[in-house]
């Protein structure tokens, strides 16, 4: 059964499928570095914190990155009513980010870190060893060559088709988020000016052109499993990224309180990342009304399930948590706790993972050729995993906030004679810790129960791209 | 943009030696961030390094660099349970070298930044 609109948006599915190996390869990462913060040693020497912590946080860049990018192509030819410019352009760059991705990890496995940066160059192009920004420099300048074939394929798409609001915010965070990578070649000496540029990577992907990538997909699918008219949805699709961009770019300011920086920083960061939740706020709100005020009852449940819950968990991860510890005062004792940890955790689930997955489980059952919709059994299987996995990310965030609470009391609001080391206070918190690992292993069991929804309809999918109409399909490649 | 004018007034860059950017490169090479925190950025598995200047070497750079020779050299520690710093196998020269990168680190005015000396 040819279910999709333009042929070419198949290319869509390799990236799709690949995400998702990634995300569970990062899952398992997170639950040994989980067991080594109250294990200390274990797997010490063969895989040491800082490696399990690197792949951990690079799988999650790459995975929402292919997840993006697969988005991006299931939608954009969608959007502007043609084919892709180039299909074969977008798979060999699949292939090619794909290898880059791999090698780049089996490298953080394989060899030390410093031979790592050794074997690659580092010393003519210093860009390693910088928290998220971990890639030898040779990866990074293929992320930016993938990201401009990219680019390209998808600019050339939207010049011949029609040229619809959502296509333009997408492809203007997709823009973005080539734009601002480039601050991650500008390495200087002195550490504060790095830490400040290092911010224009860091905070203006995850809090201001991916935001754009993020309402563009949620409006996508809103329009179709509600049947909303596309001018209601616009209109929020603007007042959100308006707010986004406009609390966002000022918000930087919350990362310059300890820097190096002028005072004022504490001013304009904490008046307008306090600012920074309504965007999301008004995300929840837009996403409830466009489904209660829906025309039409589409089949695929488990979709618009992903859509409403992305909002309300990025409103909780990156909005309530973010505020919690976003004023200058505040921040000045929870700056690097675990506090810092439960906020990142909530908003990169809520925000980006949930918005990936809300597109995957309303792209993947096209893209098998399955129908509209994946049958009611996998659609049950799904949301299974969809309440297992979000339900273990509120318990991970609230034990992590528990840590984070007793780590300010114990070792940042005392004078210094009285405060308790770090390492003292980590033993303390080693209930949290435990608790968290157990949510993990809960997150994980979600994951895969969420996979094996891609099981349940294994037969349809054999039995379609059997039939003679699917010939021309990519579908099963 | 004001703020990177105003920035050499409190970042003390005239402090830098090429010994500090030494020290630098090997706090990158050797992914310290990845388990560290610096002024509060990094991974939260182990001590705050900003500051440790003052809390292991008391503020003093022939204490500290003696500290950090010592602590390089006798890692990883193998109490058991404990969370493990790995060995990097650093030369004399490189351990001051980063010993220099964070006593840098820590004479940046950073707004009073850590609340204690304990990170």
């Amino acid at each position: 059964m040819n279910t999709l609109k333009f042929q070419s948006q198949s290319v869509a599915k390799p990236y799709f499928i690949f995400a998702l190996m990634l995300f569970t390869g990062q899952i398992l990462f997170g639950l040994v570095m989980g067991l080594q913060y109250v294990v200390g040693d274990f797997l010490g020497d063969a895989i040491p914190f800082n490696v399990a912590r690197m792949v951990h946080t690079n799988l999650l860049i790459v995975w929402l990155l292919f997840g993006f990018m697969g988005a991006a192509y299931y939608l954009v030819p969608e959007e502007a009513e043609t084919e892709l410019y180039s299909p074969k352009l977008a798979i060999a760059l699949f292939w090619i980010f794909a290898a880059a991705g791999t090698l780049t990890i089996l490298g953080y496995l394989l060899v030390p870190y410093s031979t790592l940066a050794h074997m690659t160059g580092n010393d003519i192009l210093p860009t390693m060893g910088r928290e998220f920004l971990e890639q030898p420099t040779i990866t990074k300048i293929g992320i930016v060559v993938v990201c401009l074939g990219f680019l390209f394929n998808l600019g050339m798409t939207i010049l011949k088709g029609r040229k619809t609001v959502i296509n333009l915010v997408l492809i203007t965070g997709l823009i973005g988020l080539a734009v601002f990578f480039l601050f991650s070649f500008y390495n200087p000496a002195n550490i504060a000016l790095d830490k400040l540029f290092w911010w224009f990577v860091v905070h203006l992907w995850v809090e201001g052109v991916w935001e754009l990538i993020m309402g563009a997909i949620l409006a996508f699918i809103l329009i179709k499993v509600t049947g909303v008219d596309r001018e209601v949805i616009e209109k929020w699709l603007y007042v959100i990224i308006a707010m986004a961009l406009i609390t966002g770019i000022l918000g930087t300011g919350h990362h310059f309180y300890w820097l190096s920086t002028p005072e004022y920083w504490q001013w304009i960061g904490s008046i307008f990342s306090a600012l920074e939740p309504l965007p999301f706020f008004a995300m929840v709100l837009y996403a409830f009304n466009m489904v209660n005020r829906r025309r039409r009852e589409h089949p695929n449940k488990a979709a618009t399930l992903w859509a409403l819950g992305t909002a309300v968990m990025a409103f909780l991860g990156a909005g309530v948590w973010g505020f919690l510890h976003t004023l200058a005062p505040v921040n000045f004792y929870t700056h690097g706790t675990q506090i810092t940890a439960a906020h990142g955790h909530m908003a990169f689930y809520g925000a980006y993972v949930m918005i990936v997955l809300t597109i995957i489980s309303y792209a993947m059952p096209k893209l098998r050729g399955i129908g509209e919709s994946s049958s009611p059994k996998a659609q049950v299987v799904e949301m299974w995993g969809f309440w297992l996995m979000t339900i273990a990310m509120v318990f991970i965030t609230l034990f992590l906030t528990g840590a984070g609470i007793l780590q300010v009391w114990l070792q940042r609001m005392p004078e210094s004679a009285e405060a308790l080391g770090f390492m003292a206070t980590q033993d303390k918190l080693a209930i949290f810790y435990w608790l968290r690992e157990a949510a993990g292993v809960v997150f994980m069991i979600g994951l895969l129960t969420y996979l094996a929804n891609f099981l349940v309809d294994r037969k349809k999918v054999a039995v379609t791209s059997g039939m003679p109409d699917t010939s021309g399909l990519q579908t099963d490649t | 943009m004001h703020t990177t004018k105003e920035m050499p007034k409190t970042d003390h860059r005239e402090n830098i030696t090429e010994s500090v950017e030494r020290g630098k490169a090997l706090w990158e090479d050797n992914n310290c961030i990845g388990c560290h925190t610096l002024i509060g950025e990094g991974a939260y598995f182990a001590p705050e390094l900003g500051n440790v200047f003052y809390r292991r070497g008391a503020g003093n750079h022939e204490t500290f660099k003696a500290f950090m020779n010592g602590w390089m050299k006798a890692q990883p520690l193998r109490i058991p349970g404990r969370r493990q710093m790995p060995q990097f196998n650093l030369n004399d020269q490189e351990i001051d070298d980063l010993a220099d990168f964070l006593k840098f680190t820590a004479e940046m005015d950073v707004n009073s930044w850590p609340p204690n000396i304990e990170g």
